[in-house]
């Protein structure tokens, strides 16, 4: 439905170029839970907001994402107003600050009503009232006067939810929806975002961090790493059977639910991602990765199906490897 | 709400007895002794008591100042020293002339500036913020003065577009009052146009990179909604403060715009009532100029309040 075709985005910004995503591609099919998952900074969000062009005026997009036969990235202004909010619809990771604080609710949930229904304003406040009750906000009539700084986090992602299916979209960009929210809370949207996909058929592309989310909800995962996609499979048979050595590293360090909570952030592989001006030829995980070689430094790894779903390495891990789990064998050495 | 709206009531209200005080101590401070100004030739003994007695100038400080107060709020400004007519009249006169200009010139550079700083956040980089940085910084380093008298030159005495100077009142022929007001509400205008242009500038450009704009357009808002309503909302709480800020500005530039265009207006009373030592009017005229800036940085609270709701309720709560 959603075919996204070697997305690259680059920011030319006052410290030179950041080449924030690299040729990504991807598939977004009706009605499934498509998860993109990374460590901070490899890209998620620029990717999910380069679909639809929201980025800045500085940030340079080539590539495309092609929705029902039409390029979004080639899209006019006006086409892209119209997929906006009723194709493709975003929550987005700052739930505080996402709210325009000067509106009350009910005018911003309106408003993502009346932005594509020709329909009477009273209906548009029902609709609204509708749509916070749909998302779990109690006392939704009286929240309608309400401005989003008497709300909490939990409640003001809720009413950001809110807005994104006001117009039942087919594809639901949810970015981080329940990271900063506790535990209840988080259940409790997952509850709703889940329900959405049932009830509308709507598609929703989930950007976590927490793979225990991912496993919970998603049907198929992405997982990308320095703006580009590494490994990309089914949940269940990527989780069983990981590949490369960077989602391995992801898996290894969700060792269960209360580790988890303790370090917050679950990603415990040594060194940073790091920040590319340009788009080497060579595998970017290359200085963290315990089992680089001179090839993984002279050549990008090309993403190709190997046993079961598709990886980019050059040394992905074996079926026997997964099966003794825990660490990597020895390091590869063909180069 | 009403609380905060109630503890703000209460400070402009401290604020003008203060400023009765300072206006009734000041008036009192000046040398000389008003029995002897308002005796004039006939210096005699009699008189001079009769005078005291009938202006209460032997009762204590204190009694003078209530009766300075109770009159001047009963509206008794009392009558001017050089003319004889009662201040209250001169006032009442003058005052329409300036409120007109002033909120004259106020909406004209409120539209400009609003209008040009939105354009100039927008086209960003282009030809139009050049433009309107350029406006800006003229419309800023220009004196009032060498404007206006330009205009003169230029619009009346040149082209004769517009009357050099006078004034018609608003109700007796108000195409002709407009006629007048026009171009020295424009030049009274213009250094205010700017700071607001500039104001609303940077503070659009600020508001159009925040998350709740991407969140407008994620929503398949039309552009002119994103910027007019969601970014330009969130700037106004800034501009209205600076606006604020300038309003004192505006009133002594009306000073000279009337001057300039010989305009019967409040500004033109002041400086005449300094230039003859018109006692009773500077008092008058001082005491009004205090009470319209209380009143303007009440309705600029008000205004602010009713701009972002935030203020509102952390006001309301305690
Ligand atoms: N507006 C921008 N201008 C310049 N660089 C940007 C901008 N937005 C993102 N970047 C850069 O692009 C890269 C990817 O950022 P992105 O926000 O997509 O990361 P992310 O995967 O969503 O991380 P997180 O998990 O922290 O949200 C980062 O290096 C970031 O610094
Ligand atoms: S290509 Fe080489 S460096 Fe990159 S992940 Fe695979 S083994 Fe590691
Ligand atoms: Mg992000």
């Amino acid at each position: 439905m959603l075919s996204v075709r070697d997305l690259t985005v680059s920011f030319t910004g006052e410290e030179g170029v950041v080449c924030a995503v690299d040729r990504v591609s991807f598939d977004v099919r009706a009605g499934e839970v498509l998860s993109v998952v990374g460590e901070s900074g490899c890209g998620k969000s620029v990717t999910a907001m380069a679909l639809t062009r929201l980025l800045p005026p500085y940030a340079r997009v080539t590539g495309s994402a092609v929705l029902d036969g039409v390029d979004l990235a080639a899209a006019s202004p006006r086409t892209l107003r119209h997929v906006r909010g009723k194709d493709v619809a975003y929550v987005f990771q700052e739930p505080m600050s996402s709210l325009n604080p000067v509106f009350t609710l009910g005018r911003q949930v309106t408003e993502a009503v009346l932005a594509h229904e020709q329909v009477s304003r009273s209906t548009a406040e029902q609709r609204a009232v509708e749509l916070l009750d749909l998302v779990g906000i109690p006392g939704a009539r009286d929240r309608l006067r309400v401005y989003p700084h008497q709300l909490s986090g939990g409640m003001r992602q809720r009413v950001m939810i809110a807005m994104a299916v006001a117009c039942n979209p087919r594809v639901l960009v949810a970015d981080e929806p329940t990271t900063a929210l506790d535990v209840t809370v988080q259940a409790g949207i997952l509850d709703v975002l889940r329900d959405l996909r049932t009830r509308l058929g709507t598609a929703v592309v989930l950007i976590t961090h927490d793979l225990g989310v991912v496993a919970d909800v998603a049907d198929r995962v992405v997982v990308m790493y320095a703006g580009r996609i590494v490994e990309r499979g089914e949940v269940r048979e990527l989780f069983r059977r990981p590949r490369h050595p960077y989602t391995k590293g992801l898996l290894g360090a969700v060792p269960n639910a209360e580790a988890r909570e303790r370090s917050g952030r679950l990603l415990e592989i040594p060194g940073l991602v790091p920040v590319l001006s340009e788009q080497p030829d060579a595998c970017t995980f290359a200085d963290r990765c315990p089992r680089a070689s001179a090839r993984c430094t002279e050549h990008e790894p090309p993403l190709e199906n190997v046993a079961g779903h598709e990886v980019a390495c050059w040394h992905p891990h074996t079926d026997d490897e997964n099966a003794t789990a825990g660490r990597p064998a020895e390091r590869s050495s063909d180069a | 709400m009403a609380a905060y709206l109630l503890r703000r009531a209460g400070q402009s209200l401290l604020t003008l007895v203060l400023a009765t005080i300072v206006v009734f101590a000041g008036v009192r401070a000046l040398p000389g002794d008003p029995a002897l100004a308002l005796a004039g030739e006939e210096r005699d003994a009699a008189t001079l008591a009769a005078i005291r007695a009938k202006y209460g100038l032997d009762d204590s400080v204190i009694e003078q100042y209530w009766a300075y107060v109770t009159n001047t709020f009963q509206g008794d400004l009392g009558r001017s020293i050089r003319t004889g007519i009662p201040v209250r009249d001169m006032i009442v006169g003058a005052l329409p002339v300036t409120l007109e200009l002033s909120l004259l010139a106020l909406v004209i550079a409120s539209i400009l500036g609003l209008l040009t700083g939105m354009l100039a956040a927008v086209r960003r980089g282009g030809p139009s913020e050049w433009l309107a940085n350029g406006i800006a910084l003229l419309g800023l380093s220009i004196p009032h003065f060498w404007l206006g008298l330009m205009a003169i030159l230029w619009l009346s005495v040149g082209l004769g577009l517009f009357p050099a100077s006078g004034h018609v009142p608003l109700l007796s022929d108000p195409v002709a009052n407009l006629h007048h007001m026009v171009m020295p509400a424009v030049i009274l205008g213009t250094g205010l146009a700017a700071v607001i242009m500039r104001q609303t500038r940077s503070s659009m450009l600020e508001a159009l990179g925040e998350d709740y704009v991407r969140t407008a357009r994620a929503k398949g808002l039309r552009e002119r909604q994103v910027v007019g309503v969601h970014a330009l909302r969130n700037s106004l709480i800034v501009v209205v403060t600076i606006v604020g800020l300038q309003l004192g500005n505006l009133i002594s530039g009306a000073v000279v715009t009337e001057q300039i265009f010989g305009l019967p207006g409040f500004g033109k009373l002041t400086i005449d009532s300094v230039f003859q030592r018109d006692y009773p009017v500077i008092q008058a005229v001082v005491l009004i100029t205090a009470t319209a800036y209380i009143v303007i940085n009440f309705a600029i609270d008000l205004l602010y309040s009713v701009i972002d709701p935030r203020i509102r309720v952390a006001g309301g709560a305690d």
